[in-house]
């Protein structure tokens, strides 16, 4: 196999990581820009930070958007969780396989799509659009994700530690919260922070099924870059970046500990 | 005396015809959709016995056993433990308790908890909890692992954890699905008498699944022999391999030489059989009652069949050939003997001395030669 680096290689990773990361470098640098114009650099400052936290609109957002992910995740988490084990577990229900396939049809359904439909519903039965149309339309969405996940993990379940459990004694809801849950608890949490993510993220969605007074981040940020690009958007949207980034590392370091951990106790359980 | 065997056994309660049986299957059928895994099957289980199944690969035992712990439920028959019907009782109401093939230990306790596990849902006192724990740990010889995790054990300490943990509770009955199938071929045969001494100890009745036949025979006070969701015969050790009933059971438990023949004469106890080319077999003690001409085999272990240059001049039974293959395997020496009519003969004979008076090599005419009562007429 050729290891050596050729020139084609190099240009294309190049270009590939530019396009990917170019912007957000330069959103990252832009929102030190001293300067109120955001394509000319002014000098060094912070001073974008310090209006953002006082831009009380921004800040109503920011609070919005963090509790409809709070509250939409933790919900979707609990019905996806239960929609996965439904579809593991009763193989035999009838239309078992057209619930099976309409579980994955929101991954793909155009956004505009789902936040119509939604509209319309919420219209229909006359609902006050506002903070609770928000949540209910983002646990709507994010529940087909928590469940593909959780299905994942399920598949690979071994039923024998169930069977186990009630063969000890243990009637079948303490054996799913003593046994069941804490097995599939790792995939569950992935579940619920992807819900999390996509809630917080989620502009198309929100925008169709809010109504006055409950704008989310995303919302207002794009209203307001509709009205030209601030430095200020910039400092917000890098402080975002921020967040994500510490999150993912957090995340990755654990994972990465715990299989070392693993590998450590399975080498010295070999030793015996 | 004389006993089938070289054991003399002392618990015998299936010839006693007062003892009450402790598990009954009682035509007993379980369906898969069309597929028939347990055939209208009846047995019976005594308490304090050591019972084992044994079967090929897909004969049911499994099914067999979780039908017992309760994971199924039989399509058709009823399962009987201590006198009562079993039927719709869950699995975690039931007395019996299973060690899995798999071991199936929860990933997230540790090795106490996991044995705690079924002490806590009866709700027994804590420091009664700690001592059973304490003791059975004790007993599996993993005091210095009660912290660990199972993935931090190896195969042979989980296997342990799994069975502390289904004795634990004390239960009236203990089933075991291919306990050792994991391990590896000398920690099994030490783990096999460890079970023997463990079943003394508590008094326990157990149910083991294997599909090693040496090991159903090491451990065993009787052993049910399965194919296709069917017994075949259930027997003790000695039994099965001395006196099977069929060919299928002949055949699955150790080596043998099948005979086609037809029953010449048959008397009290002795057998007369003729061969297709002719040659003439006595049988005593050994025959399946079948009614004259009819087509049987007789069914004769290598062990039981001496071979030898010349013809023995006191033997009732005696066949010519030649040798055509010689295994020396150090403690015996296996003979392939094709005799003149065409049939190849296997016979073992034990290296008791380091010195043979008539050695015999390849191709060297020779006879085969065994005692009536040798061997069995299978009529099935
Ligand atoms: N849940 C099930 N659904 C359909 N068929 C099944 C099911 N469980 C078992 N079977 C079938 O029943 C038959 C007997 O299975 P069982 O597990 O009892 O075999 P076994 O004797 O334990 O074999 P092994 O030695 O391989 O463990 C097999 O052919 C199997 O395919
Ligand atoms: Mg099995």
């Amino acid at each position: 196999m050729n290891t050596t680096w050729s020139r084609f290689n190099i240009t294309s990773i190049t270009l590939g990581f530019a396009f990917l990361y170019l912007p957000i470098v330069l959103l990252v640098v832009f929102s030190f820009n001293e300067s109120k114009l955001v394509t000319v650099w002014g000098g060094f400052s912070t001073k974008w930070y310090v209006s953002l936290f006082h831009n009380q609109g921004l800040m109503d957002a920011a609070w919005v958007t963090i509790r409809v992910g709070l509250i939409s995740a933790t919900v979707a988490t609990v019905l996806g969780t239960m929609g996965a084990l439904a579809l593991t577990r009763y193989t035999r229900f009838r239309g078992r396989v057209l619930f099976s396939g309409m579980i994955f049809a929101p991954l793909v359904m155009p956004d505009v799509i789902t936040g119509l439909s939604l509209l319309l519903l919420f219209v229909a039965i006359g609902m006050d659009r506002g903070m609770t149309t928000v949540i209910l339309a983002h646990i709507t969405f994010t529940m087909c994700f928590v469940a593909v996940v959780v299905q994942s993990r399920l598949v690979s379940f071994d039923r024998s530690l169930e069977e186990a459990a009630m063969d000890l004694g243990a009637p079948p809801v303490k054996t799913f919260f003593q046994i069941t849950l804490p097995v599939i608890l790792p995939a569950i949490v992935s579940g619920w922070m992807l819900a999390f993510t996509l809630s917080l993220d989620d502009l198309v969605i929100a925008s169709f099924a809010s109504g006055p007074g409950a704008t989310t981040l995303p919302m207002k940020i794009y209203s307001q870059v509709r009205l030209g690009v601030t430095p200020e958007i910039n400092a917000a949207c890098t402080l975002l970046i921020a967040i994500v980034t510490i999150g993912v590392i957090i995340a990755s370091v654990a994972n990465k500990r715990r299989e070392v951990q693993r590998q450590l106790d399975e080498r010295a359980a070999q030793r015996g | 005396m004389k006993s089938l065997g070289s054991i003399r056994r002392d618990f015998t309660p299936w010839k006693d015809p007062n003892a009450k049986p402790y598990i009954q299957f009682d035509k007993v059928t379980k369906k898969f959709g069309d597929f028939t895994a347990v055939n209208n099957l009846s047995l019976t289980i005594f308490e304090r016995e050591f019972f084992a199944l044994l079967g090929a690969s897909g004969c049911g035992k499994s099914t067999l056993l979780r039908m017992l712990a309760g994971f199924e439920e039989p399509t058709a028959g009823r399962i009987l433990l201590d006198g009562q019907d079993l039927r719709g009782i869950p699995p975690y109401r039931r007395p019996v308790n299973m060690m899995f093939q798999s071991y199936a230990l929860f990933p997230h306790m540790t090795v106490e908890n996991n044995i705690a596990f079924g002490l806590r849902q009866e709700g027994m006192p804590k420091p009664d909890i700690q001592k059973r724990v304490a003791e059975m740990l004790k007993l599996v010889k993993l005091e210095q692992f009660a912290k660990r995790k199972p993935h931090q054990l190896s195969g042979g300490q989980r296997q342990r954890v799994a069975l502390a943990r289904s004795v634990a509770k004390r239960p009236k009955v203990l089933l075991l699905d291919e306990p050792l199938g994991a391990l590896d071929k000398k920690l099994r045969e030490e783990t096999q008498f460890e079970l023997m001494d463990l079943q003394q100890e508590l008094g326990l009745t157990f149910v083991v699944v294997t599909h090693d036949q040496e090991e159903a025979m090491t451990m065993a006070d009787r052993i049910a022999i399965m194919d296709k969701g069917e017994v075949m015969q259930v027997a003790t050790p000695p039994e099965v391999y001395e006196a099977p009933t069929s060919r299928f059971v002949a055949h699955f438990v150790g080596n043998v030489n099948m005979f086609e023949g037809k029953i010449a004469e048959q008397s009290a106890n002795t057998t007369r059989i003729t061969g297709p080319s002719g040659a003439q077999i006595v049988v005593e003690n050994g025959g399946a009652a079948a009614r004259a001409d009819a087509n049987i085999v007789f069914a004769i272990r290598p062990e039981k069949i001496r071979v030898s240059s010349k013809k023995p001049v006191d033997a009732v039974n005696a066949l010519e050939g030649e040798v055509y293959d010689i295994a020396y395997l150090g403690d015996m020496t296996v003979y392939h003997v094709r005799l003149d009519d065409g049939q190849i003969v296997r016979a073992s004979a034990l290296n008791a001395a380091r010195v043979t008076e008539d050695p015999l090599t390849w191709n060297d005419r020779a006879w085969v030669s065994f005692r009536p009562d040798a061997g069995v007429v299978l009529a099935r």
